[in-house]
């Protein structure tokens, strides 16, 4: 048996919070591993929107498929999950994240770190910012037989969340999720324990946001949309509320902080990057199957992300929210409502526009994905946008998110070379 | 016995309102009575509420093969599908200018999205994103989704439209509910004898009803229904029976149904036009009219792949479709990129095969210009029908 992969490949050079997150990512897949024998619960659930204090609470362990795709496709693995689950009769046109899942599932329900993941006991549908979850979870549960919990989080299609929002969450909260969690696990709801992990979030949420917020600092001590999934990871998954997540926040920022007071700039494939030439800000997510060629591409041309839309997808703590323990309910509505992809198409332009302004980005790269209607459709009109207001230039590119087929690293390195040497020629041009 | 030619002209007259993606009749009703007019998008709102207020509630479903594409392409990349295209190319070159307002229902990103892109692009116009609920408890899902369309009513006065008044929404219900009644018939019909219905001139009727008042689109219905149940000339002819399933949102080009009907296939159901059919049965007009609006979407709406369906088995109401029509096989007719059709397949491929009925697949867009691949596989699919069923 080959040795288990970490669970997201991290760069060569591991600082010591890169190392307590695999051990904590370990250590959760053991526990999963473990669960026919220890009659674990788990529940699979998605990041955004995700309830894992909630889940914890009831001591159910956590799975997101989302992330298990992208750590197939890390691992080469989804290539061959895509055609099993298009020779099952899965359309070529539709999410890949979907496809993988189900070809995995088909090949075993191996994870990421070599270990068979158990079988849901629940299906939590929270249905926050993406359409195709609903249908995702349809077709698991065709596969599982096991309950549902359906959680519908409405759109802030004007920008704001109303009380009626707020309510229909907390009510589905009340009627739809807890009651299957005490049906799956035997217990009642446990509102002090909860309250206790979402103080902890809180103290995270704080330290993710200083250690995103780094980025502002010239040169930045991070990379905000490459590094930043590594930084994301802990809080978007399993471990918001615990008290790994804290002391891994606190560990990270502790590390950025000392980077930053040495002028370190942020560590790359290649070790760190030396000399900060281009400060851009990124929408969508990243492609997963060629991650590090990806990533490569920018450090070769001394671009650092500043800011970007996807270390947010899992909540937007940088505009301010924190979860309430005063308020359990009523803060995981927030929470839910709040998430990147939930947030209406204006919102999401004025994002990225004072992105681009409070992280002095010399410009903005999309990358759009095909897999993902959520964020991709319209994405030509937020480039359109945000040049515009912003007076900054932006570049487009397009790739997948775990499907290799669609990850042309010439075109794309090609595009970002031509994106790169048009803003060194505003740089020249600027300066004579 | 020779063809009744009022049908006919009905027919070219349903199908000139078809072809008007200026929405002339649309400014014409303007003209007429001076109220607001306002855009929905597939598949469903309650027209009844806008009827209330005296506002005009017209189908949008995207762009005609003739359509040029210019600008809209400009906003979408090639793997998003080409309904989006079309509707901001209308709205770019002024052929909704006469809309005061749009309403984009929650059934896709896609959707979902355009919503704040009109509401950039069109500053001026009412934008509503109509969150229909996936919660179908009425005290949760209902409460939410009341108040949605009370916001919306509320939207419309402050543009000029009347208040929302029960006896005024208790009359539009029963106008509507007369006009569901119609289209109910006519799709009964076409199971019965679909070579009375057929569906290249069903669809053009339905579509057309998109642009007209209820108070027009009712005796529409009502003449082609009598005017097809009448005209003998149109005989049986030995064509395999098939419900087409997955075109509820971007729909095929007519010239796309054309080709099925003539590749030797009844459709004798389908997804087109469905805001005509989205409630299923008549809406009760006695009590808190708002509440049996919102009832009628909870407990009485078609299960389309943009609801999720809690209790039913999935696919269990495709399976019940096949067995009302009498369908000797399926058409998974979807189109390209539609996220709601093609992730809903594979669990209605599983309800055709559990209704034991033969199936097969294709998709298309609004501007497909070629037919005949589809011609040969359908073709083909209806001859197996044909010659091996039974066997």
């Amino acid at each position: 048996m080959s040795p288990p992969p970490a669970a997201v490949a991290s760069p060569a050079q591991k600082d010591s919070s890169q190392v307590r997150q695999k051990e904590m990512i370990a250590r959760h897949f053991d526990r999963l591993a473990a669960a026919p024998e220890t009659g674990a619960r788990s529940a699979y659930t998605f990041v955004p929107g995700n309830l894992t204090e909630l889940l914890l609470s009831f001591d159910v362990l956590p799975v997101l498929p989302e992330i298990n795709a992208l750590q197939s496709a890390m691992r080469g693995k989804t290539a061959e999950y895509i055609a099993m689950a298009e020779k099952l009769g899965h359309s070529e046109d539709v999410c890949t994240y979907v496809k993988s899942d189900i070809g995995m599932m088909k090949s075993g329900n191996v994870g990421p770190t070599g270990q068979r993941l158990p079988s849901p006991d629940l299906l939590l549908l929270s249905y926050t910012g993406c359409f195709t979850f609903m249908k995702w979870f349809e077709l698991l549960r065709e596969e599982y037989h096991c309950p549902v919990a359906m959680l519908h989080v409405p759109y802030q299609a004007d920008g704001r969340i109303t009380d009626a929002m707020r309510t229909y969450v907390v009510d589905q909260l009340k009627s739809a999720v807890i009651p299957k969690l005490e049906q799956i696990t035997g217990r009642p709801y446990d509102e002090d324990r909860l309250k206790a992990l979402l103080a902890r979030s809180a103290q995270a949420e704080d330290d993710l946001v200083w250690v995103l917020q780094s980025a502002k600092h010239v040169p930045s001590p991070i990379d905000a949309y490459f590094g930043a999934v590594y930084y994301v990871g802990p809080i978007f998954s399993a471990f918001r509320g615990t008290d790994d997540a804290v002391e891994y926040y606190r560990a990270l920022r502790e590390e950025i902080a000392a980077r930053m007071r040495e002028g370190k700039g942020p560590v790359t494939p290649d070790g760190e990057m030396e000399r900060e030439r281009f400060r851009v800000v990124v929408e969508g997510p990243p492609n997963w199957t060629s991650f590090r060629q990806f990533w490569k591409m920018f450090a070769d041309e001394g671009a650092v992300a500043v800011a970007s839309t996807y270390s947010k997808v899992g909540g937007v703590y940088d505009l301010g929210f924190r979860h309430d323990p005063d308020h359990p309910l009523e803060t995981l509505a927030e929470y839910c409502l709040g998430c990147y992809t939930n947030l209406n198409l204006p919102t999401r332009i004025d994002l990225l526009t004072r992105y681009v302004q409070e992280y002095r980005a010399d410009g903005f790269l999309i990358n759009s994905v095909k897999s993902c209607n959520s964020f991709s459709a319209g994405q030509l009109h937020i480039l359109r946008e945000v040049e515009a207001r912003s007076g900054r230039p932006g570049g487009f590119i397009e790739s997948d998110l775990v499907d290799p087929r669609y990850f042309s690293a010439a075109n794309i390195k090609n595009r970002l070379e031509s994106y790169f040497q048009m803003l060194d020629q505003k740089r020249l041009g600027a300066a004579s | 016995m020779t063809p009744d030619p009022r049908l006919a002209a009905l027919v070219e007259r349903a199908d000139a309102l078809f072809r008007d993606q200026s929405l002339a009749a649309v400014r014409d009703w303007k003209a007429r009575t001076g109220g607001l007019a306002v855009g929905f998008l597939p598949i469903y709102v309650p027209r009844e509420l806008l009827h209330a207020q005296g506002v005009l509630p017209v189908g949008l479903m995207g762009g005609r093969p003739d359509l040029e594409i210019i600008k809209g392409d400009a906003y979408y990349q090639s793997y998003i599908c080409h309904l989006p295209r079309s509707t901001i190319e209308l709205g770019l070159n002024g052929s909704y200018d006469a809309l005061d307002g749009l309403i984009f229902p929650a059934i896709c990103d896609v959707i979902r999205n355009l919503s704040g892109m009109w509401q950039m692009l069109f500053p001026n116009v009412l934008v509503h994103y109509l969150d229909v609920p996936q919660n179908f408890d009425p005290a949760i899902g209902g409460a939410f989704y009341r108040r949605d369309l009370e916001t919306l009513a509320q939207s419309l006065e402050a543009r000029g439209a009347r208040p929302l008044t029960d006896e005024a929404l208790r009359q539009s219900i029963a106008l509507y509910n007369e006009n569901r009644r119609l289209v109910r018939e006519l799709y009964a019909l076409r199971t019965r004898a679909p070579w009375k219905v057929p569906t290249s001139e069903l669809y053009v009727v339905l579509r057309a009803a998109l642009l007209l008042p209820v108070e027009e689109a009712t005796p529409l219905f009502a003449e082609y229904l009598a005017l097809a149940t009448a005209d003998e000339s149109r005989r049986p002819q030995d064509q395999a029976r098939v419900l087409v399933a997955g075109s509820f949102c971007e729909q095929p080009p007519l010239a796309l149904i054309k080709t099925l009907e003539r590749s030797g296939c009844y459709i004798v159901d389908d997804d087109f036009v469905q805001v005509h059919r989205f409630i299923r049965s008549d809406i009760a007009t006695d009590g808190d009219p708002l509440q049996r609006l919102v009832q009628a979407f909870l407990t009485d709406a078609v299960a389309s792949p943009t609801r999720y369906i809690a209790d039913d088995v999935k696919g269990a109401d495709l399976e019940r479709r096949i067995a009302d029509s009498g369908a000797e096989g399926v058409l998974f007719c979807a189109p390209s990129f539609c996220d709601p059709a093609l992730l809903d397949q594979p669990m209605a491929v599983r309800a055709a095969e559990r209704a034991a009925i033969p199936w097969t697949a294709f998709k298309y867009a609004e501007n497909s210009g070629q037919f005949q691949v589809i011609r040969e596989q359908a073709g083909t699919f209806a001859d197996s029908i044909k010659l091996w069923s039974g066997v």
